[in-house]
């Protein structure tokens, strides 16, 4: 944010701007530079899938719209979603009903400020970042309860209601498994994280002590089912609850939580890039690769590596039961975690 | 303010529109929380007064009718009755029809159990089986596009023998199929059959126990994966199927009790492989002839009754016929599979979650246009 504020600098009479309005651009600024760039990388991810999807089932996926490989499919798509009618079902809660798709998206929005995609492209290095996007993590559950409670739908409120279930469940075991990073970085700001693990693939936490090697696997396997997806897609089981929480919205208000769904894809994957896998940093410094390829970039590529397990993984596996979902969070990943946050702390201090 | 826990039900009504109740069926879900206290099928969405419209109907002409029962299986739904007016005309037919006929019966078999294989992988979430399993059932139905020029509904049994023969090089595209798909099958339990995931979700869930499967009346798969040995093909042999060898898969209860959904998921699975066993030596077997020779020039069966049963993919199908020696039928009643295991369903499925009556449902496998008729 500070390179953004330094470059509305350039704007004449910037001085003279009232100090509200000094105060306010360059996070306005900010925000509408990550919104848009969230939704190229949303509509990029989209397509992405559909095509891994295709090929892992002997399709190809889409194919016609815009030419090459169908890449304008999901421009196509987001165009129709906007344009079609925004339906509010007769007896649903109409202001929570409304209202619910944006806190959810929210929720995903807001993680990005601490996000750091490359050395000075970060919104804002909070000295808590991990805590914030913990805390801001939680938001998107206040929004889907709403959701599943507003459209007076049995599946919308089971839906709802599952989704809460998982998301506080498994919120825990994620916050424990960083926990071993931030006892090893000595710090909750993000950019420190990603500092501490400069210097090539054997800096990273991953590869750093056995404990954050493991952790990292909790956090993914939480940060699954954080993000609702297989196998632990329980709130949106198509098969038993048509669409979980969202199915009676319609137009832009599912595009919404359609884009809320990619976005938390986005963050669960660069929170791990950034805590477990040294964020924007180079994997190999030394070579010549190791030069040219710029943070940001690098970030990107991390990031989509991991979205593209999360993808094969949705496409190969079944879905868990609601119960069999809860024995994994509590009864195997907590503890596991704990032993993780343990083992961490007694290496941290007795083998430097 | 003192608030009292009531221990309310909420009633779930789950389909007649539902992505997961295969067709048109619908079920009221007592619910408590995840717990399904009851779990009461409706059925008759798909009622098309098919033993109505037999009795008005000519002999041959109740055939397509009988395509539209179970459409995933049209060609062992047209055996059935086709088989039952030769019981009861007395009619012959020669080796070829039998040949073509059990080839066409076990290749429809193979492409209804990968629909059930593939829609059950769906239930549990996962996409892909469902679509290798589509994928591998294309080339089955284009063997029937070429032979009778339908791809679901065929009309290809006809009382006496076959619409038309077969076209030349059938029996290669028959087996070239069958030497691609056997390994497609190891596939499929690689990715879904032997899932972790997937054994924990049905082998514990809806267990059918073998006195539960005898007393409702329970056939096909759904019996045989509760350790009955009993198959129609075996038992009391039609088409000369006791000239095959070919084995009876039952449940072994590899994972957990025996009759669980996982093992009903799987007789299908080794039935299929059964099958191209079966659709190997048939075709070895054909001999040339002539498939319509023994298609009578008026049916017209001497009054009487007749009683045939035949294994289709979902179970004994028997079909009651009562002539009066008028050519249309007096009397056609279908002993349906999945009627009798939908009558079983509320048995197996008390006290499961949610997603467990999806996996009960998806494992027995039934076709709502055989249940309603």
């Amino acid at each position: 944010m500070e390179s953004i504020a330094q470059l509305l600098q350039l704007i004449p009479k910037y001085d003279v701007l009232p100090a509200l309005v000094r105060a306010s651009l360059p996070m306005l600024v900010s925000a509408i530079v990550i919104f848009a760039l969230l939704s190229l990388v949303v509509l990029f991810l989209v397509w992405l899938e559909r095509k891994v999807s295709a090929h892992m089932q002997d399709r190809l996926g889409p194919m016609y719209v815009g030419g090459w490989h169908g890449w304008a499919q999901t421009i196509a798509d987001a165009i129709k979603l906007l344009l079609k009618e925004d339906i509010v079902p007769e007896l649903a809660d109409r202001v929570l009903f409304k209202m619910a798709p944006f806190i959810v998206f929210l929720g995903a929005f807001a993680a990005f400020v601490v996000i750091p995609f490359g050395a000075s492209s970060i919104v804002s290095d909070l000295n808590i970042g991990v805590l914030y996007i913990l805390a801001i993590g939680s938001l998107a559950v206040v929004g889907i309860m709403m959701a599943g409670w507003a459209s007076n739908s049995k599946y919308s409120l089971y839906g709802g209601m599952r989704s809460v279930a998982q998301i506080v469940s498994y919120e825990i075991p994620a916050a424990i498994a960083i926990m071993t990073v931030v006892i090893l970085a000595g710090s909750l700001s993000m950019q420190d994280i990603v500092n501490a693990q400069k210097g090539g693939i054997q800096r990273w936490f991953l590869f750093r002590n056995p404990f954050t090697f493991l952790a990292f696997f909790v956090y993914f396997i939480a940060s699954l089912a954080e993000v609702n997806r297989t196998p632990f897609d329980i709130p949106e089981a198509e098969s038993e609850l048509v669409a979980g929480y969202h199915t009676e919205y319609s137009g832009m208000r599912f595009a919404f939580f359609f884009l809320a769904e990619y976005a938390n894809m986005i963050v669960v994957a660069g929170v791990a890039t950034t805590l477990f896998l040294g964020g924007w940093t180079q994997v190999l410094p030394g070579t010549v690769a190791g030069q040219l390829v710029p943070g940001p970039i690098m970030f990107f590529l991390k990031v989509m590596a991991l979205i593209f397990v999360q993808m094969w993984l949705r496409w190969s596996l079944p879905r868990l039961r609601v119960d069999q979902l809860m024995y994994l969070c509590w009864k195997v990943l907590l503890p596991a975690s704990f032993i993780l946050v343990a083992g961490a702390g007694w290496l941290a201090v007795y083998w430097k | 303010m003192q608030v009292e826990y009531s221990g309310d039900v909420m009633t779930l009504n789950m389909g007649p529109q539902h992505p997961s109740t295969h067709g048109v069926l619908r079920l009221e879900l007592k619910t408590d929380g995840e717990v399904v206290a009851e779990a009461i099928p409706h059925i008759g969405y798909l009622h098309r007064c098919f033993e109505k419209h037999a009795e008005n109907i000519d002999y041959p002409g109740v055939v397509p009718f009988t395509d539209r029962m179970d459409y995933c299986a049209a060609m062992n739904m047209e055996l059935g009755y086709v088989l039952a007016v030769e019981k009861l005309m007395g009619i012959q037919v020669n080796n070829r029809v039998r040949c073509i006929r059990i080839i066409m019966a076990e290749l429809n078999r193979i492409a209804s159990h990968l629909i059930a294989a593939g829609t059950y992988g769906n239930d549990m979430g996962s996409f892909t089986p469902f679509l290798w399993c589509f994928r591998d059932r294309e080339t089955i139905l284009d063997v029937f596009e070429e032979t009778c020029g339908a791809r679901l509904l065929y009309n290809y049994n006809w009382i006496g023998g076959l619409m038309f023969d077969v076209k030349p090089g059938f029996e290669k595209k028959v087996i070239d199929f069958i030497d691609y798909f056997e390994p497609q099958v190891d596939n499929l339990n690689t990715l879904l059959s032997n899932n972790f995931i997937f054994i924990k979700r049905t082998a514990n869930v809806g267990i059918m126990t073998p006195e539960v499967a005898l007393s409702y009346g329970v056939t096909g798969p759904n019996l045989r994966a509760s350790g009955v040995k009993f198959d129609v093909r075996k038992n009391e042999p039609y088409l000369g199927y006791e000239e095959f060898d070919f084995d009876v898969p039952v449940g072994l209860g590899e994972h957990g009790p025996v009759g669980s959904c996982w093992d009903r998921y799987m007789v299908r699975i080794r039935e299929i492989k059964e099958s191209c066993k079966i659709i190997r030596q048939a075709v070895a077997k054909m001999t040339p002839g002539d498939v319509q020779e023994s298609i009578p020039k008026r049916i017209k069966p001497p009054a009487g009754e007749v009683y045939m049963r035949t294994e289709c993919p979902r179970g004994e199908l028997g079909y009651y016929i009562v002539s009066d020696g008028s050519p249309k039928p007096y009397r056609v009643k279908v002993k349906s599979p999945c009627f009798t295991v939908m009558s079983a369903f509320r048995e197996i499925s008390r006290g499961a979650m949610i997603a467990d009556i999806v996996a009960i449902l998806g494992s027995v496998d039934i076709v709502l246009g055989e249940v309603d008729r």
